[in-house]
């Protein structure tokens, strides 16, 4: 609770939650649409490609301004892109082996120049180590106001362009029917997959950092069937998972973007489990009351059934032995138990059951609406 | 047939030479295509025939290697409203979170120019399109819970909303239940009393009389094209089919498919 108090008066924490905000919110909005186009792992791969650009930023600059990093890690992640979809066009290899492989060659690049950057004089202060996995505490007011800036170029773009790039996500063909010119479109909103990731870097770092491009809207897709619902809630799950993440971090002195992405990710699981139409819960939940009433029903027709076949007296007790055989004692005896608390079957002090009179009504009402699909829809 | 010609006005569709290969092998090769005004036409042919390419072709999606593509006439990027397309059901990602509705109001975009979102008066035309496919009480289900006839029929109304003047349609009859099949009959009826053009992409051999005018047959050559009575023989399906027709035997292979028009 003290951290809660903390970050209304202590200047660092609220940087760092202010930051973590404005990186959940760009990278959950923008990191939606990845989702749905299936650019997820191309959002992995550019992001381990940013790290080269960083890297070569500041040694070409000699400035750690973020914004210049920023941009250093954009024109790489740009160029890995590139040429991801280069070696897909022009080679055999196909696009996830063109992934892994840019991958892990600009990474690889990117350790190199930093280990050299290392082994300078005075250059332990550059903390571009920090790039990798992440560090919230180190963010500055100048940090998360250039991540505001540029994640809200991003944020009005999309919106800006809301149509088309739904149109564009959903049936590209039938966009470039309509005239729009779909080759730029897609290199914009890729472009914005590169802002939504870029926003991030410093505070998650490039080997995670596509965890938060992901997560958010994977998250919020279970929740909602309107695609302006689910970019909102990847905003606010995005914020959520950095809020809490960073301030998780900050505590309990861990590393900041794994930390993040623990949240996020527990997000999704919950997303995953519990979501109202499409959690996994609720839908073993359905299957196993459609089960249950299906033995119920099941159980009424046998019963109607077996009382057919004994003419006059319909509510005459019967063995249950053949029922137990056909259907399993469990599902039976447990049919028997609800349907007798319901009132609609007996047990005869015999020992044999049958169906009450409005038993023999459900039963009836039952077959007719089984012969009669129509009017059950 | 030919009233478009008769009467001095342009084809609908008129497509020469068209040829496109992907990588060396040919996939279109030297097609026409010419399609009357107010006709509704089949084009039929194998797996692998180019059916698909022809329209992807027609519609500027894929650029030929040789060919010209008029559409009354004019280049295509000049006609560009005019023309509508249904692709295939299976083209898309039905779980896209989205509604039947909106989906259709898609059609509306082309007419709409850049930032400007659909408003009520969009919505109001693609509620109408719904209704006219008979989808009016599924407007706002979630178009992942539709069924494949009636995802179908979302795609058509999203074409009718356009309000086009020719109908490029890649098999609309794929997978559809026997209601959807009727109801997409009486809509293509409709667009011909419209006067409008409907060019589709169409498996079922059996039905090819009973629903189209004009039928070209194609197997990376087209093989024949004009009014049904007249091309829809036995002998041009096994030109285009190689001999693998129902009731006609043999395995006869690309040799069959020098025969021209």
């Amino acid at each position: 609770m003290d951290v809660l108090g903390g970050l209304f008066v202590d200047h660092t924490l609220r940087t760092v939650a202010l930051g973590s905000a404005t990186l959940g919110i760009v990278s959950g909005a923008l990191g939606a649409f990845a989702v749905l186009r299936r650019q997820a792992l191309l959002g992995d791969a550019m992001s381990h490609a940013a790290l080269p650009g960083v890297a070569l930023a500041f040694l070409m600059t000699g400035s750690r301004a973020p914004l210049v990093l920023m941009l250093g890690a954009a024109i790489a992640g740009w160029l890995a892109a590139l040429a991801i979809i280069g070696v897909a066009r022009t080679s055999r290899i196909k696009t996830d082996s063109a992934m892994a492989l840019t991958l892990s060659v600009f990474f690889g690049a990117g350790l190199v120049v930093l280990t050299f950057i290392q082994r300078q004089p005075a250059a332990g202060k550059a903390g571009l180590d920090k790039f990798l996995f992440g560090q919230a505490a180190a963010m500055l007011e100048s940090d998360v106001i250039t991540m505001a800036a540029v994640g809200a170029l991003g944020l009005f773009a999309l919106l800006a362009l809301w149509k088309e790039f739904k149109l564009l996500s959903f049936d590209p063909d039938f966009a470039a029917t309509l005239g729009m010119p779909t080759r730029r479109l897609d290199i914009l909103l890729t472009g914005l997959l590169v802002i939504a990731i870029v926003v991030g870097l410093k505070t998650v770092g490039v080997v995670l950092m596509s965890a938060m491009v992901v997560a958010p809207g994977a998250a919020a897709r279970q929740w909602t069937n309107h695609l302006g619902v689910m970019v909102t809630l990847a905003a606010l799950f995005g914020a959520a998972a950095g809020v809490l993440g960073a301030l998780l971090s900050t505590t309990a002195e861990t590393s900041t973007g794994p930390t993040i992405v623990l949240v996020a990710t527990g997000l999704v699981v919950v997303s995953l489990l519990f979501a109202p139409a499409r959690g996994v819960v609720w839908a073993r939940i359905r299957a196993w009351r459609s089960r249950r009433m299906l033995a119920l029903e099941a159980v009424i027709a046998d019963l109607a059934s077996l009382a057919a076949q004994h003419g006059s007296n319909a509510t005459h007790p019967h063995d249950i032995g053949a029922l137990n055989a056909v259907r399993g004692r469990a599902v039976v005896e447990r049919a028997l138990s609800e349907l007798a608390a319901d009132g609609l079957a007996r047990q005869h002090d015999t020992g044999g059951w049958s169906l009450t009179p409005r038993g023999l009504a459900e039963a009836d009402r039952l077959a007719r609406s089984r012969r009669a699909p129509g009017v059950a829809r | 047939m030919r009233i478009g010609l008769r009467t001095g006005g342009a084809l609908a569709i008129q497509a020469t030479d068209l040829t496109l290969a992907y990588q060396q092998r040919p996939v279109l090769w030297d097609v026409d295509l010419e399609v009357p005004q107010g006709v509704l036409m089949a084009i039929v042919g194998p797996n692998g025939a180019g059916k698909t390419t022809l329209l992807r072709a027609v519609l500027g999606l894929l650029q030929p290697a040789a060919g010209e593509v008029l559409i009354f006439g004019q280049p295509y990027a000049s006609q560009r409203r005019r023309v509508a397309y249904v692709p295939q059901r299976g083209s898309v990602d039905w779980d896209f979170p989205t509604t039947a509705l909106d989906i259709v109001t898609m059609g509306t975009y082309g007419g709409l120019g850049w930032v400007r979102r659909p408003g009520s008066s969009e919505r109001a035309r693609a509620a109408a399109a719904l209704t006219e496919v008979g989808m009016e009480c599924y407007a706002d289900r979630q178009i992942s819970q539709l069924s494949g006839g009636q995802q179908q029929r979302i795609f058509l109304a999203r074409a009718l909303v356009q309000d086009a003047d020719v109908y490029l349609m890649d098999e609309p009859f794929q997978g559809v239940d026997a209601t959807t099949e009727r109801a997409i009959v009486e809509l293509l009826r409709a667009l011909r009393a419209d006067g409008k053009t409907v060019v589709a992409v169409h498996h079922d051999l059996q039905t090819v009389t009973e629903y189209f005018d004009e039928v070209t047959l194609l197997n990376v050559r087209r093989i024949a094209g004009g009014p049904v009575e007249r091309v829809f023989t036995e002998e041009n399906l096994r030109h285009t089919y190689g001999g693998r027709v129902a009731g006609i035997g043999g395995r006869a292979m690309g040799n069959d498919l020098e025969s021209a028009s």
